[in-house]
Parts: C-alpha cells; sequence; structure tokens
C-alpha cells in the first residue's frame, strides 16, 4: 500500500501548492486592485484613521475633519450643513463619499502621489500623516444667495466667471446635511439616509439634465449669425401658427400669443419675446448641420466632462426630419441640457465667444498649506466669434430690458439673459441664463427651477438677479 | 526509513536506540504556547491599549492543556510522531487568538454587545484534550478498532442521517440541515461521523482489499473492477448524494466520497478506482449542479464573486477584500477590518488570518497544516498493519481535503462548500472531532515508530470505551 500512499502524499503536497499559489494571486498579484476596490470600506476605515485634509471655501473650511475619541479616529464635519452639500458631497461610513470628497479622494485622503515626498519625511519626523486640503473656486455669497434662491423648490444654480471658468456657485435642491451622512454611528446614518429622497441625492446641476426649452435659441441665434446671412436686424418670418413640414402639426407660441401680428419680425425682436415660430423656422432654414454644430461647439455633444465632479453630457438627440429640427430649434424634442451646460452658453457668449473650462478646485494644499498645485483656466473652444458674441449680448441684453427676462433687471447693471420655459410631461421646468454686466462681464448664471409651473421669466429670472446682485455686491460693483 | 524491526528476536535492544523524540514535541509545544500568548496579548494591546485581566488565567490554561496532552502522549504514547501536537497546539492557540480579536471588532462597533466566543472555544478545547486524553488512555492498540468497525459504520451512519430526519427547527442553520441544537448547544454530528466512517472504512477496505484489487478485467488497458465489486464505492456515493440531497451539506458530501476514493486507492493499489471515482464525482457534480439551486448559486458566486457582490457573493468578496488589503504582510493582529467578512470566526477564518497576517501569515498555516498532513501520511507509511495504515491515510487525507476544500473555497480558487476549517474555526464539534482524530492518529504514529517488542502487540483490552469516545 505505501505506493500509493506516496503519490497521495505528492498529490496533497501538489493541492496545497495550488492553494499557496493561489494565494499569492489574490494578496500579492490582485492585493492593489482588491484594496482600492469602491465596494471594499476597509480602505475608508484605515482613511478614518489619518487626518484627512479640509475643504475650503474663500478662507472658510466648509468640510473638515475633527479629532473624535471613538473607533474611527477622525469625525468628518460641515459646519455649513446644507450649503455646500452639492459640492462637497458627503463621506460616509457606510455609503462611501460622494462630491469632492469623492473626486479629491486620493488627495484629502494623503495618498496623493504629489504627497508621497511629504508622507516619506512625516515617517522621519515621527508626524501623524495628514491629508492635502482642497480649496475650491466657490463664492460664499453667490452659493448662499443661490440656495436662498432655490428654498422650496427642486432646483439648480449654476455661476461661472466666465472668462476663467471657475464656478462660482454650483447649488442643487433640495439639499440635505452631509453631517448626518458623516457621523459613525451606522444606524443613525442608516435612519437619515433611508428618509432621503431621490432628488435629494442627486445633484440637480450636474447630473441631471432637462429640456431647455428656449434658452435655446441663444445658439440657434448664434448658428445664424455665424453664418454670415444674418444680424440681429435681420427680419425672419415670425407666424402666428407654424405647421411642421411634412405634417398637419402646428406650433404656436408661448400663451397662443402672436410674435409681431403675423408680420416677419427683427431677429433682435422675436429672441427679445422669445418667439416659437420665428425660431422654429429659423433653424429650420439654417438645417440641422449648422444648429448640430453650433450646439456641439457650446458643448452640447453627447460628451461630459469632469470638473473635477462629473458633468453628464447634454445632448440634441436624433433630429430626423424638419419637423422634429423646428421642434428642437425652440429647445424641445429630445435636447437636453445639464444646468451646468446652460451656464456654460452664457458664459461663452460673456467671454467673446470663447468657452472655457469650468473648474471647482483653485488650488490644492499640503497639509502645512503650501501650494501644490493650481488649476490654470483652460479653453474648451470658441463656439462665436467676437463679433457674434457681441451680437448675441445686444440681443441677450434687450431680453433682459424689454422682454421675458425683465425680472433680471438689476438697478445701475446691464445684465444680458434668456429665459426658458420647457414643456414635459408634468408642469413647465423654468431656465434663466444670463450674465452681467453686459459690456464687462464678471459672471454667467444658469438657473434651473424643475416644474416651476411658470415661466422661466417669472421663476428664475429673480432668482439669477439675486445670485448675481450677491456676486457684484462682494466684488465692490 | 529505518528497517522493521518486527523480526527482530533482539527487540528491546531495538527499543533503547528508537528516540522517542518527546523533548522536540515538548520544546515545539512551548514555541506554540509562546506564539498564542504573544499573539493573543498583541491583539489586547492593538484593540484595547492593555492587556485584559484575564491574560494570565487564559495563558495559564493554555498552558495547562498542552502540559497535559503532552504528559499523557509521554506516558501512554511514547513513540508518537512528535510534530502532530504542536501542529495542533499552533493551529488552535492562533484560532482562539483571531476568535478573540473578532470578538473584540464586535465589542467595538456595538459597544453594548460582549462577544464572549473565544472562552467558549477555550472551554471546547479543553474538552476536545480531554478526548485527546481519553482516546490514548483507553485506545492502547489501534487496531482494537477494527473489531467494532461494523458498529462504528452504524454510529456513524446514525449520526450523519441525524440531522436529517430531525425537524428543520433544530438542525438546519443558514441552509444546511447538518446541526442538533439543543438546549443551547449546537452540534455537528457529521464531524464525528466522519471519523467513525473512516475507520469503518479501513476496516472494510482491509477484509476486501484483496478481491477488489484483483478480481478485474482489462479493458482498453486499463484493469476494470467487476461489475458487483463497485458496489462498495458506488454505496459511498449514494451516501454522499444523499446527505447532499437531505442536509445540503455539499462538503460534507465531498468530504465522505473524497475519502472513501482515496482510501479505495490505497488499499488496492489500482488506479482505476481513482477514475472510476471522479467519473462518479463528476457525475454527481453535474446532477447537484442542474437540480440544486443552491449548488448551482454557490457555482456562478465562484465564477464570478464581483457579478454578486450584494447578495450571494458577498461573503467572499469581502473575504477577497480582506485578503488583498491585507496583502504581503498583513494589516497586524487587530490592525485590519476581519469583522466586515460575515461568520469570520468559522468558515471564513482563514480570510482573517490572511488579512491581519497577511500572505506570509496564511501560507504558514498553510504549511503547519501540511506539516500535520504529511506526518499523518508518514505514519501511514510507516505503519506496519494494513488497518492501521488505511486508517492513518484516512484520517490524515480527510484533515488535507478539508483543508483543500475549506482554504480553497475562502480564497475564491473552489467553489463554497461550508466545511470547516479544522482546530482554527470556531465550532465545538468540529475541534472536539478533530482532536479524537489526531488523537487516533498519534495512537497509530505511536504503534508506526515504537520498537517491536518480543510480546509484539499486547491484547487488546478493552472495555466499551472506544464506543463511547465516539459517541460523545
Amino acid at each position: 500500500m505505501n505506493a500509493p500512499l506516496r503519490k497521495v502524499a505528492i498529490s496533497v503536497l501538489v493541492l496545497f501548492t495550488l492553494l499557496i499559489i493561489n494565494v499569492n494571486y489574490i494578496q500579492v498579484v490582485r492585493s492593489d486592485e482588491l484594496r482600492t476596490n469602491q465596494s471594499n470600506t476597509r480602505q475608508l476605515a484605515e482613511e478614518y484613521d489619518r487626518e484627512r485634509g479640509s475643504i475650503v471655501v474663500a478662507g472658510n473650511e466648509v468640510a473638515l475633519s475633527t479629532a473624535t475619541d471613538d473607533r474611527l479616529t477622525y469625525l468628518r464635519q460641515y459646519p455649513a450643513g446644507e450649503l455646500y452639500a452639492a459640492v462637497t458631497g458627503y463621506y460616509s461610513v457606510i455609503y462611501n463619499s460622494t462630491g469632492i470628497e469623492r473626486a479629491e479622494n486620493d488627495l484629502l485622503a494623503g495618498s496623493d502621489p504629489r504627497l508621497t515626498l511629504r508622507r516619506l519625511a512625516d515617517l522621519f519626523t515621527g508626524r501623524d500623516p495628514a491629508g492635502g486640503n482642497v480649496e475650491l473656486t466657490l463664492d460664499p455669497a453667490v452659493q448662499q444667495a443661490a440656495m436662498t434662491g432655490l428654498e422650496g423648490v427642486t432646483g439648480a444654480v449654476v455661476a461661472l466667471d466666465p472668462s476663467t471658468g471657475a464656478i462660482l456657485g454650483l447649488a442643487s435642491t433640495p439639499s440635505y446635511d452631509p453631517n448626518q451622512l458623516s457621523s459613525h454611528d451606522p444606524a443613525a446614518i442608516r435612519a437619515y439616509r433611508e428618509q432621503l429622497t431621490d432628488d435629494q441625492l442627486t445633484n440637480q446641476a450636474i447630473s441631471q439634465r432637462y429640456s431647455p426649452g428656449s434658452i435655446f435659441k441663444v445658439i440657434v441665434s448664434a448658428a445664424a449669425l455665424s453664418s454670415g446671412d444674418f444680424t440681429p436686424q435681420t427680419t425672419v418670418p415670425a407666424p402666428d401658427l407654424l405647421t411642421l413640414p411634412g405634417t398637419s402639426t402646428t406650433m404656436e407660441n408661448f400663451g397662443g400669443e402672436s410674435c409681431n401680428g403675423g408680420a416677419d419680425q427683427a431677429l433682435i425682436d422675436a429672441l427679445t419675446i422669445s418667439c416659437n415660430t420665428a425660431f422654429a423656422q429659423l433653424g429650420i432654414d439654417l438645417g440641422e448641420e449648422r444648429i448640430r454644430d453650433m450646439a456641439a461647439a457650446f458643448g452640447i455633444d453627447d460628451e461630459g466632462f469632469k470638473m473635477p465632479l462629473t458633468v453628464a453630457p447634454s445632448k440634441l438627440g436624433d433630429i430626423e426630419n424638419d419637423a422634429q429640427l423646428g421642434i428642437s430649434s425652440i429647445g424641445q424634442q429630445d435636447v437636453q441640457v445639464t444646468p451646468m451646460q446652460a451656464a456654460m452658453i452664457a458664459a461663452a457668449v460673456a467671454n467673446d465667444g470663447t468657452l472655457m473650462k469650468p473648474y471647482l478646485v483653485s488650488q490644492v494644499q499640503a497639509p502645512d498649506l503650501t501650494v501644490i498645485d493650481k488649476t490654470d483656466p483652460e479653453e474648451m473652444g470658441q463656439p462665436v466669434s467676437a463679433e457674434v458674441a457681441g451680437q448675441l449680448t445686444e440681443m441677450m441684453t434687450s431680453v433682459v430690458d424689454n422682454g421675458t427676462g425683465r425680472r433680471a433687471r438689476i438697478d445701475g447693471v446691464q445684465v444680458a439673459g434668456k429665459t426658458g420655459t420647457a414643456e414635459n410631461s408634468a408642469d413647465d421646468h423654468s431656465w434663466f441664463i444670463g450674465f452681467a454686466p453686459a459690456d464687462d462681464p464678471k459672471i454667467a448664471v444658469a438657473v434651473f427651477v424643475r416644474n416651476g409651473g411658470r415661466t422661466g421669466g417669472d421663476v428664475s429670472a429673480p432668482i439669477a438677479r439675486t445670485v448675481i446682485q450677491a456676486y457684484l455686491d462682494g466684488q465692490g460693483g | 526509513m529505518s528497517a522493521s524491526p518486527t523480526t527482530d528476536p533482539r527487540g528491546s535492544v531495538a527499543a533503547t536506540a528508537v528516540p522517542t523524540r518527546r523533548g522536540t514535541e515538548a520544546l515545539l509545544l512551548g514555541f506554540a504556547v509562546l506564539i498564542t500568548v504573544v499573539a493573543q496579548s498583541i491583539v489586547d494591546l492593538t484593540i484595547t491599549g492593555s492587556l485584559r485581566p484575564e491574560m494570565a488565567a487564559f495563558s495559564a490554561w493554555i498552558t495547562a492543556l498542552w502540559v497535559v496532552a503532552h504528559l499523557v502522549v509521554r506516558k501512554w504514547a511514547a513513540y508518537a510522531d512528535p510534530l502532530l501536537l504542536p501542529a495542533v497546539a499552533l493551529l488552535v492557540g492562533l484560532g482562539l487568538t483571531v476568535i478573540h480579536r473578532l470578538d473584540l471588532a464586535a465589542e467595538q462597533v456595538d459597544s453594548n454587545v460582549t462577544r464572549e466566543d473565544a472562552p467558549v472555544q477555550l472551554v471546547w478545547a479543553t474538552l476536545g484534550v480531554a478526548l485527546f486524553v481519553a482516546v490514548l488512555v483507553f485506545v492502547r492498540d489501534h487496531r482494537s478498532l477494527s473489531r467494532y468497525a461494523y458498529t462504528l459504520a452504524l454510529v456513524g451512519m446514525a449520526l450523519l442521517a441525524l440531522p436529517a430526519v430531525l425537524p428543520s427547527a433544530i438542525s438546519e442553520v443558514n441552509g444546511a440541515k447538518i446541526w442538533i441544537r439543543l438546549a443551547g448547544f449546537s452540534i455537528q454530528p457529521g464531524e464525528f461521523a466522519k471519523i467513525c466512517l473512516v475507520v469503518f472504512f479501513a476496516a472494510y477496505l482491509v477484509d476486501k482489499r484483496d478481491v477488489l484489487a484483483l478480481a478485474s478485467r482489462k479493458v482498453a488497458g486499463l484493469e476494470l473492477p467487476r461489475g458487483r465489486d463497485l458496489g462498495p464505492v458506488l454505496l459511498a456515493w449514494v451516501l454522499s448524494i444523499l446527505v447532499l440531497v437531505f442536509e445540503r451539506d455539499l462538503g460534507s458530501s465531498l468530504l465522505l466520497f473524497g475519502i472513501f476514493v482515496v482510501m479505495l486507492y490505497v488499499a488496492t493499489e489500482r488506479s482505476s478506482w481513482l477514475l472510476i471515482g471522479v467519473g462518479l464525482f463528476a457525475a454527481g457534480a453535474f446532477f447537484a449542479y442542474q437540480v440544486f439551486g443552491h449548488v448551482r448559486a454557490r457555482v456562478d458566486v465562484w465564477l464570478d464573486p464581483f457579478a454578486y457582490q450584494d447578495g450571494a457573493g458577498y461573503q467572499l468578496v469581502q473575504s477577497l477584500f480582506g485578503l488583498g488589503t491585507g496583502g504581503l504582510f498583513g494589516a497586524g493582529l487587530g490592525g485590519g477590518r476581519p469583522d466586515q467578512v460575515p461568520v469570520a470566526k468559522s468558515d471564513f477564518i482563514a480570510s482573517a488570518v490572511g488579512e491581519e497576517l497577511g500572505l506570509f501569515g496564511l501560507v504558514a498555516v498553510i504549511v503547519v497544516y501540511l506539516i500535520l498532513v504529511e506526518r499523518g501520511l508518514r505514519t501511514s507509511l510507516i505503519v506496519r498493519d494494513a488497518f492501521g495504515k488505511l486508517l492513518a491515510a484516512g484520517l490524515a487525507f480527510a484533515v488535507a481535503w478539508q483543508v483543500f476544500v475549506v482554504l480553497g473555497g475562502v480564497t475564491g480558487l473552489l467553489p463554497l462548500t461550508g466545511l470547516t476549517t479544522p482546530f482554527l474555526a470556531y465550532g465545538g464539534s468540529s475541534l472536539v472531532a478533530n482532536f479524537v482524530l489526531v488523537a487516533l492518529l498519534v495512537r497509530i504514529s505511536d504503534a508506526a515508530r515504537r520498537p517491536a517488542t518480543p510480546h509484539a502487540a499486547p491484547p487488546p483490552r478493552l472495555g466499551e470505551a472506544p464506543t463511547e469516545v465516539v459517541q460523545q
């Protein structure tokens, strides 16, 4: 029996060798992959042992770690509560993290390669390794005005510095209290999380897209002006009823009103009163290619980007015929944009036609506050020439001065803008995009109120006004 | 190895020439105790910052356990293999440490909870050592066991079948119907059935090996057994399938069948039995996969655990996370989060070891098991009687197969089967039964290395003791 016994002994050796090889594979080859897997909460627990860096807005910490005496050494706190939730996100033991907490996690947690040398130094000096700080571009007054303006509604505000792309405000409502999700008490976190609605946990400003409605007319105007065949004074057909090509469907203007008694109308006037039939016909006349190219140049190109939070792609959708092209030209059909994208349209017009890439992080610092990286403004494209941008500004100024955007007017400041009232299966969405001062733009904003019910001019324009006002006041303007 | 002294008339002279190796055993046991106590201290210091007050009592207790075991071996099995007991001591000590560590983790998560699983496991270990002592004291010659082969077969079958016939309220935990839960105690009778059946297989195969080995026909160059000789292996196969069907216990099913086939192969020296065994296994596996949802689910999870990471694959994925996070050196005892893996104390204790002691720690544990198994197989090689050979081989292989299947499952090499990790995992039945198992190996290894005396083996004078042992 000894011969088979020896074979059994060798087989056992082989089986155990297989075990050892497999364990090597898991613990060495796949170690990094498993350790850093999003679902692996161990790393999170390990991160709690280290003092996490702060998220800073205008010199104030809006997210910071404070030492506790419980098992997870550091507690994440958000002194401003809901105010910055759409930006900072939360940092949760059981629900992982979102927002900047997630996007800049490596730096905040101290594992970013840019901090490696310092951590090595910490090893020798015996200092506890800590994470770096992230300073945001946000302006507290803008953010506060945005949140106040959105009180009680579901919506978003995005404010940009048109010349750099720096994000001055990013608000999404209804908001939530990140402190409650970042506590160390799993039961309390779960209880709080369960009573939050999907809307509260969704960033309306960058993660959701909606029909833009009439704010899209800015892009149709841009396409028309850029074609060289139009100036703001060029008259275009503005019928009371437009029969869409190839169909018996008719399009009317908002509230069934007449634009110019059925007569042709100057482009600037059509935008001022937001004439649907004029822009639908204009879009059809320009053709799908021009509309699509111009939309893409402004960023509506089915591609999202990171700033560093992920911005969902905005899209024009498929346009199968002229009827659909007409409807798309007034921002309906399948056209869908994020509030961030809407703000980028205003910002590009404000910045002489140059679109700057929005960014949220102005600089990152090592734990000792030395700056280790700064964000340089970056061009994203040039959708229109400076000349066309000037014409668009003139038209959008007229919207606020004489048209649907009157409620965005500010004494002593020339505001340019465009309203939008987007039809959908429920109450209309209310939009406003704009910038000010029109001759030297400092801030571009987009205000979105979901199912606002009333027009963009009624609901969103006043919010934009307070946001712009708050910023210009702070700038000494 | 050394020449067999059976035919040496001057056996007493040879007796003085063979070292007992008890000193080696004592030294290694001391080492195992030292590692246990140091590891326990590290856990306490890392997690709570101070040694627990019971630390001294624990150290004394664990030392006493191995001193007693060692002295009993010294007295009643002086020539026993010196590595078996220390390997067990190391594994039990490490197991107690990890269980204690997980107790503390549960307390940290919820300060209202006090988990005292480690002290319970220590009580089981104490009972295990008591049975270890009882086996060595009462079973003076392993050959005497063969006389109770059929009784043990019946006892084994009864133990195996008991949970299947009991109401689920008493016998079912997490879908597997393999328990007897009475008055706060949970017993897995299958753990004891395993040993009874190995003893029976050994005795039975010694009887029948000639006929199973010789009567054969050649088919395509392969020596195949006659149809009617297939009876026993088919019976073992059916038994395994029944365990799977009625108790939903994939692990025990696989274990029983694997042990039987290997013992059959060792007894007959015919590799055709292995082929038949593999064929039957394949058929059984196919059948099980087709018929049983829980088997299919385990295979699916095994193939792609991350696809099921929030459901059926959660445990395995958490285990892999733990192992991956542990990496080469581990998080250190008390430094990881092994409590993230559900039932880390029992089925998944190896992933806790891998997370906190790293690749080096886990491989060390595998190597200790390998030493235990290979010493068992070595005992089988050098013991002179056929029954002893088969019994030792069966017992050693049982440990090997169990370790392979359970560690393979926890590390994603094989589908999960739900066997316990011998000596390491939390669970009384498994621990106590494996102490009996290792006591038998110690007993056989003593016979294997003991120089023959002129009187050969003493005539077995056994009362009812062995049957009592297996009924515990």
